[in-house]
């Protein structure tokens, strides 16, 4: 499709794909990963993690470990707890819920295999890991909690005895009336019990961190690879008890984070408490194992839900009702909370909804701590009301497509607000779904399916209609208590040699954060884009501000970025004019140059410019400042979040004798208001299917009854490879938000959020006349397999 | 993880190899393409004394024909078994299953012969070796010797291989004309280890029936396993459904992650339904 951009000049670069700076020095190896770098006497650690689900630690003897050669110290949790204070991941708005303090390592008792224990400290990571296995931990094991439902239960064993059960947090919702709808005369109601596998992030580099203290300067150096630089540097401030001044969080390359990079980790936290302890920098990176093992991992829902049509098809209500299970802890700063929080949120968001009726239990586990990653809760409130809208339009004899337009929220009808709560401003369900019905040429792939079934071939479309939150406000966690900022910086300089120099509190993680700053830079300073220098990640260096999360960099840090250069092309432009002895609207900026605004004649350069302001100041006209700098912040106001939405379908075939799925087709749709970079935009919502693909059909993290993760390698956890995925189509719609001038909404997480809901749908369209029903990802061959009866 | 320290000699001869193996003792391991040993050395489920790399003994590289069969060397990579003509001539059954092996890369690194000797249960060299009846050339400390794939194969990675002993060539017998090979896997994802496989050799027609039968059954058992009642219904002239109903009679299927063992018999069944429906359909076209 074509972007229209505001001005078509030869630095219009907002609403083109331009490839992004830093690809060529990825590429060329020269990233700078945490683990590229090597500090002077630097020391590496290595975590004895607890080999039982739950059980109490009895006592540790590390004196062979401590002989070792080249060990320099052990610790255990007692050890790290004289520095470090134990963190609570509770949000306050979320109310009631409960989370004990939870330590770095785990001390007296372990909650889940894989918990940090004992942590080693050596020369190299070799000797640390040869060490480990000199350490004797002898242990007790205690019953381990691990399915969810069994948790609830009153004769459960508790995880935190000083809790009277194994419940989190607890929330209700129930508007309009629900029960009236279900019982109403001629109504269509459909059930369904759903249950969604933990699975995990899977980043290509793994959880790095470098803890550098310098007791000379009591200056602690985290480098780091992680999404919000400004939130850890709160949390460790707080923990090691510092100066939040006197910690410095640098976040350079990193390979991917998809919100596994966003926590507290105890190894990650252990790694800093041990810097200052020996005053010499300690490397701690993840192996595969332990990402397994102690990255968050994510869903994990047991899910019962029902909604009603009445005879004309119109939605008249929807009640669901959800259990998730977070592992032993709520896992802080953000909370365990918000997945399940927003399943309960958004289900039947895209849909005029009269009554509404929600329960949330989050329940404590002994397994993995279960946090936000990519598209938070959204794949699964999506997936459960796109299944009900699907049985619902086979029971009551209707199109899915026909029952979608009978009930989305009207393009003409905003704003708008749904049953839960939600504001919803500029959304175009409707113009979505026509795009995506036309793209995928939806009358003709279904006369297709028909005809293949006749000859035993099972193929299945699945629709699905969806919204994603992003640039969230304060409102998200700000309110709650976490130091967790929703708004973001930029700053932008011009330096002597005319070059731009820009700095922002978002952060890169290989999504193409510095190619749209440096593109809205560009654009609004009228200068090549290759002039622009673009600097993210270090808290010594940026604007203060929330980082890269829920799909918030283009929307909140793009805007401040715009506002910024828009506040320095101002100051230019004052200084210009007064230089010149004009107006300042009587001039341009264009390709490195002050220009007249009518002719674009080039009037002065801006390095000209800049070496006058700044060598040559005797030359300024009176009370002229000899600056060219500005900086600003923005968050969204008004609304808590702005919503975007989308339409997406998939098309698959299932060997009813294998269970195997071949995909066949994906088209997205997605409205993201104005796009910055279409290609960037392409990629986030490709790789964002992918992912929720995964979550569909391949991806589980497997527990035996004693909660041991079964499947921790590459090899036995299965993430979607390119030869498994298929050729993804994409269009957009553009309704830019009200909310900031840019008018860019979210991106990250709308493949994610719509996937694994049209894939299901898709399978189970294919099932349909088999008898058969799919209602748990991921959806196996085995499992499907079971549901036609066929093992 | 890191690997334990362990000592590294490098041999130039499959002797040499036999040699320093008989010196190291038990805990010493052959290093070939190292695309298995490696990563349990990584996850430190094995931790050996000594790794000889037999990697750049070129006698044990290459394919080569001799009476009435190819002698492939135990250093052959994947990737060179699946380039070459020789193999897609006469062992059309290895040169399908092979694109099954792992990805490229790992192709281009892992050996004929490592895959053999690690008998990974659900490895599609070792069920061709077993299909086509070949037969493994052993050196150790006492001198060459032969072992039939019937007798080779013993269970979970364990093979008629003694410690310190090297395989050095596998010899596979060009099958008879009339013959035709048979192969089919379910995988969760191209290049992973089957949920189930099938490779199997058919001889001659006879009548309805054929001359001979071998059914090899991977990735449902400790091993590489021959399905005796599917071979005689085979050989009988069953209709496929009904050798495909005895596949795992009589055989010691095991779950896994994947499968649990009905699903790996029901897998079994329809491989070997699918493929000897797809063999007479075939053979009745022409
Ligand atoms: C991601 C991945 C996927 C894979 N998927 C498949 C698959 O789908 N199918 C499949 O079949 N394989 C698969 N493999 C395994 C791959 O084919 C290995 O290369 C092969 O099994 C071992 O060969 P190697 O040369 O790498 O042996 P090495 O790893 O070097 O050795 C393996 C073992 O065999 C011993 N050994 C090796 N050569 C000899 C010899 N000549 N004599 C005696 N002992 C010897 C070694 O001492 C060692 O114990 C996969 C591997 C990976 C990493």
């Amino acid at each position: 499709m074509s972007v229209t951009t505001r001005y078509d000049r030869p630095n219009s670069y907002i609403g083109k794909s331009v490839p992004r700076p830093n690809a060529v020095r990825l590429l060329h190896g020269r990233g700078r990963y945490v683990d590229d770098k090597v500090l002077p006497r630097m020391l590496h650690a290595a975590f004895l993690r607890s080999p039982h689900a739950h059980a109490r630690i009895l006592r540790i003897d590390a004196a062979a470990a401590r002989s070792m050669p080249g060990v320099v110290a052990v610790f255990d949790g007692n050890d790290i707890a004289q520095v470090m204070t134990p963190w609570v991941g509770v949000l306050t708005h979320l109310s009631g819920m409960r989370s004990p303090p939870q330590p770095a390592l785990a001390r007296d008792v372990a909650r889940w295999q894989g918990e940090p224990v004992v942590m080693v400290v050596a020369h190299s990571r070799a000797a640390a890991e040869d060490a480990l296995e000199r350490i004797e931990v002898e242990y007790e094991p205690l019953v381990p909690v691990c399915d969810m439902q069994a948790a609830l239960a009153p004769e459960a064993p508790r995880i935190h005895p000083e809790l009277d059960s194994n419940l989190c947090w607890e929330r209700k919702i129930e508007v309009g009336d629900v029960d009236a709808a279900f019982a109403a005369q001629g109504a269509t109601v459909v059930e369904r019990s759903f249950t969604f596998g933990r699975h995990t992030g899977v980043t290509l580099e793994p959880r790095a961190v470098i803890a550098d203290y310098d007791p000379a300067e009591d200056r602690l150096t985290m480098h780091y690879s992680g999404q919000a630089p400004h939130m850890m540097q709160a949390v460790i401030a707080r923990h090691l008890n510092m100066p939040e001044a006197r910690v410095r969080v640098v976040a350079q390359d990193v390979g991917g984070s998809f919100g596994i990079k966003i926590h507290t980790y105890g190894d990650e936290m252990a790694t800093l408490a041990a810097s200052k302890l020996l005053r010499r920098p300690v490397k701690f990176v993840a192996d595969r194992l332990e990402s397994f093992q102690s990255d968050i991992h994510a869903r994990d829902h047991r899910i019962t839900a029902r909604a009603a049509i009445d005879g004309e098809g119109r939605l008249t209500a929807v009640e669901i009702d959800d259990i998730t299970g977070i592992g032993p802890y709520s896992v802080y700063p953000r909370s365990s909370g918000i997945e399940g929080n927003q399943v309960i949120n958004l289900t039947g968001a895209p849909y005029d909804l009269p009554a509404y009726r929600a329960r949330l239990r989050v329940v404590f586990q002994n397994k993995v701590p279960m946090c936000q990653y990519r598209a938070v809760g959204h794949p699964i409130a999506m997936a459960v009301m796109e299944g009900l809208m699907d049985e619902m339009a086979a029971a009551s004899g209707r199109d899915p497509a026909e029952l979608r337009r009978l009930n989305l929220r009207a393009d003409d009808s905003y704003p708008s607000a749904s049953p839960q709560g939600m504001r919803f401003a500029d959304l175009s369900h409707q113009a979505c779904l026509e795009k995506l019905l036309d793209l995928m040429d939806y009358k003709t792939l279904r006369a297709e399916c028909d005809r293949l079934r006749q000859q035993g071939v099972y193929r299945g479309i699945g629709l699905v209609s969806m919204v994603e939150v992003t640039n969230p406000s304060p409102m998200f966690y700000g309110v709650g208590g976490a130091p967790i900022a929703a708004q973001d910086g930029a700053s932008v300089r011009l330096d002597a040699s005319g070059a731009v120099h820009v700095s922002n509190s978002i952060t890169e993680q290989g999504q193409g954060t510095e190619a749209i700053l440096a593109q809205i830079a560009a654009e609004v300073m009228g200068v090549d884009i290759s002039t622009v220098h673009v600097v993210t990640g270090d808290t010594a260096v940026v604007p203060y501000g929330g980082g890269t999360w829920a799909s918030r960099g283009a929307g909140i840090g793009g805007e401040a970025m715009y506002q910024a250069a828009r506040a320095l092309r101002q100051q230019i432009l004052a200084t210009a004019a007064a230089i010149l002895q004009t107006r300042p609207e009587k001039l341009d900026l264009c390709e490195g140059q002050v220009v007249d605004a009518d002719s674009l004649e080039p009037r002065i350069p801006l390095s000209d410019l800049a070496r006058m302001v700044y060598y040559r100041g005797n030359e300024l006209p009176e009370g002229l400042q000899p600056e060219l700098i500005a900086s600003r912040h923005f968050k969204v106001s008004d609304y808590p979040f702005v919503f975007t939405n989308g339409a997406m379908a998939s098309y698959v075939e299932v060997d009813p004798e294998t269970g195997m799925v071949k995909l066949l087709g994906h088209w997205v749709v997605e409205d993201v208001g104005t796009i910055l970079n279409e290609k960037l935009v392409d990629e986030q919502i490709r790789g964002g299917v992918v992912q929720g693909i995964g979550g569909a059909l391949f991806e589980e993290c497997l527990y035996s009854q004693d909660g041991q993760l079964l499947n921790a390698t590459m090899a036995d956890y299965l993430v979607p490879m390119a030869s498994e995925m298929l050729d993804i189509h994409i269009a957009h719609v553009v309704t830019p938000t009200r909310t900031s001038e840019l008018g860019a909404k979210g991106a990250g997480e709308a493949g994610t959020a719509g996937a694994p809901g049209a894939v299901m749908n898709a399978v189970n369209d294919a099932l349909r006349p088999l008898g058969a029903h799919m209602a748990q990802m991921p959806m196996t061959p085995e499992r499907i397999l079971r549901a036609l009866g066929r093992v | 993880m890191k690997s334990s320290s362990f000592a590294y000699r490098r041999a130039a001869t499959a002797e040499e190899a036999v040699a320093l193996a008989r010196e190291a003792g038990e805990d010493a391991r052959f290093l070939a393409g190292g695309q298995s040993l490696l990563a349990a050395l990584n996850f430190r489920l094995d931790e050996p004394c000594m790794l000889i790399d037999i990697g750049r003994i070129g006698a044990l590289r290459g394919i080569r024909r001799v009476e009435g069969a190819l002698k492939i060397g135990a250093l052959t990579r994947h990737a060179e078994i699946a380039a070459s003509v020789e193999i897609a001539k006469h062992l059309p059954l290895v040169a399908q299953a092979i694109h099954e092996v792992a990805h490229p890369a790992i192709r281009n690194r892992g050996t004929f012969g490592g895959s053999i000797a690690l008998a990974d249960a659900a490895a599609e060299m070792p069920a061709c070796a077993l299909a086509l009846g070949a037969r493994m050339h052993l050196l150790g400390p006492d001198g060459p010797r032969r072992v039939a794939a019937d007798e080779f194969f013993l269970g979970l990675y364990e093979t008629a291989l003694e410690p310190g002993e090297l395989l050095t060539h596998v010899e596979i017998p060009i099958p008879p004309a009339g013959a035709c090979h048979g192969f089919a896997e379910l995988a969760r994802r191209r290049g992973d280890y089957a949920m189930a496989g099938l490779a199997m050799m058919l001889g001659p027609r006879t009548g309805a029936g054929r001359d001979w039968a071998r059914i090899v059954f991977f990735g449902i058992a400790d091993r590489a396993v021959r399905s005796p009642s599917a071979e005689a219904a085979i050989v009988a002239g069953a209709a496929p459904e009904e050798c495909a109903a005895c596949a795992t009679d009589g055989l010691d299927v095991f779950g896994d992650m994947n499968a649990a063992e009905s699903t790996k018999r029901h897998y079994a069944a329809v491989l070997l339904r699918r493929e000897l429906d797809r063999i007479s359909d075939e053979e009745n076209r022409v």
